[in-house]
């Protein structure tokens, strides 16, 4: 047994990512759908977009890039389509530069998905570089940062921007992000103008704004892929989020199993040591 | 006067940006408005500085024959490549940067952070050790909150590990995480005074 144990503390890594391909690989083909369970953080910044009214502004930004996108791309298009589905008008921004053009397909797909039109129901403004310059400068006059749209079009020639001026004209903020913007959007944005703001973020960094939520200085946080799956839940409607979840599940157990298997026979060697 | 002037200028911004914020008077408005178009105009200048760097460090690179210099090639490339593709206008329009954005740039990126779930894995095998009592809290604290963060662990648990994993997030982590920003707060409010008073310089080179 001991023999075994000193053995198994020896594994080779390519043992450990074989089998972590496999956790991946076999919850894709044989997808099964787990109800997940939705936190109260989760179902804020659900409740948030669901008290919107037909005709009202709410601005999404989404600063993520191809390397976070399968953690976000999913909590965006539930947002975006519970958005729609309450007839509100959206006005995407980009602060990453490297997730322009990935954020610009991803609201197409949803405004083809949805029939919306662009510049009546959706605007994207693009990127912009230093996210705590734009966020200071958008709260006297958006035009400062963005005086035409993504697509090279002034802004007061599109009818979903002509009476946009700062952050009052907004219902709330909504940053899906995944770099150091959203602590600019909470410094630089919530606490100098004061709008309600929630925040979409990738698993990891979700436990540093845990202590912004209970402050009250954003309304609601998505905690990587589980929060997109939970507002894909309270939504009742997509289910990617849902099915991925099934596969971080096994990957999760995966690596409590090694490092219970780990510990063993580490604790095994230190008593053949003693 | 090398030296006087950045501290002069550094201490005369730092003054109106800290003063403007208490002061409710269109004056004080105009300055903030001014100094956010300012921001922004020597941020992009930066851009240019960080592009010029990168540029010098990579060429020197290749000349002196330094290590793994073959990959300069790549480097300067790319960077290359993608400027030229959004400002050649025939480029453009044959959507030529898209094209590299949605194979190259796209693919490369998620690969890369793909692959930390395989390194994570490995890691956690061969690191994460009950050496002693507070590696032993770290490592249930990671376990409660990997398992409680996925359904299965909600299923398995009946809803234990999820309890647990909230309660580790709402209760330690936040303790530790406001401990941790007041710190950072005072530290950031003395280093600012530093700065502003001209006792810091070494945003002046050592100067």
């Amino acid at each position: 047994m001991r023999g075994f144990l000193a053995k198994v503390s020896q594994l080779d890594r390519r043992v450990i990512f074989l089998l972590m391909a496999v956790a991946v690989i076999i919850p894709l083909l044989f997808p099964a759908k787990l109800s997940v369970k939705v936190t109260p953080e989760s179902k804020k910044v659900f409740d948030l977009v669901e008290s919107l009214q037909p005709g009202d502004l709410f601005l999404l930004d989404m600063d993520y890039g191809p390397d976070t996108m399968a953690e976000l791309e999913p909590m965006t298009y539930a947002i975006m389509r519970h958005a729609h589905r309450r007839g509100a008008r959206l006005i995407c921004m980009c602060l990453a530069a490297t997730g322009v053009s990935l954020i610009e397909s991803e609201i197409r797909t949803v405004a083809e998905e949805r029939g919306m039109e662009y510049g009546r129901d959706y605007g994207y403004l693009g990127y912009r570089p230093y996210p705590a310059a734009v966020i200071l400068s958008m709260g006297q006059d958006i035009r400062q940062s963005f005086p035409i749209d993504y697509y090279g079009t002034r802004l007061d020639s599109l009818p979903i921007f002509r009476n946009v001026k700062n952050y009052r004209d907004f219902k709330f903020v909504l940053s899906v992000n995944a770099t150091s913007g959203v602590d600019a959007w909470i410094m630089y944005g919530k606490e100098r103008y004061n709008f309600p703001l929630a925040i979409g973020v990738t698993a990891v960094m979700a436990a540093d704004y845990y202590n912004y939520l209970q402050s009250g200085q954003i309304v609601g946080i998505l905690g990587g892929l589980k929060g997109a799956a939970e507002y894909e839940t309270l939504l009742g409607e997509g289910e990617r989020a849902t099915i991925w979840m099934n596969i971080q599940s096994i990957c999760h157990l995966l690596i409590v199993v090694l490092i219970i298997i780990g510990n063993i026979a580490f604790m095994a060697g230190k008593k053949d040591q003693s | 006067m090398k030296k006087q002037l950045p501290v002069f200028l550094t201490f005369i911004c730092a003054f109106l940006l800290t003063v403007q914020y208490f002061v409710p008077h269109r004056s004080f408005e105009q300055i903030y408005e001014v100094s956010n178009i300012w921001l922004q105009i020597i941020g992009v200048f930066s851009i240019f500085l960080g592009i010029t760097s990168l540029v010098t460090m990579h060429v020197r690179k290749i000349r002196h024959r330094q290590r793994q210099w073959q990959y300069s090639f790549i480097t300067l490339g790319g960077l290359f490549a993608m400027v030229a593709a959004g400002l050649i206008p025939a480029l453009e329009q044959r959507g030529s940067y898209e094209w590299l954005y949605d194979h190259i740039l796209n693919p490369i990126s998620a690969t890369m952070f793909s692959l930390l779930a395989f390194f994570i894995a490995s890691a956690a095998f061969r690191a994460f050790r009950a050496r002693s009592a507070i590696a032993t809290i770290l490592l249930l604290a990671a376990v409660f909150v990997m398992l409680g963060r996925v359904p299965l662990g909600d299923r398995m648990s009946h809803g234990l590990f999820p309890a647990i994993a909230d309660w580790l997030l709402n209760v330690p982590n936040v303790a530790a995480k406001r401990a941790i920003l007041i710190g950072v707060g005072l530290g950031e409010a003395s280093m600012a005074l530093r700065v502003m008073l001209g006792i810091e310089r070494s945003y002046m080179a050592g100067e």
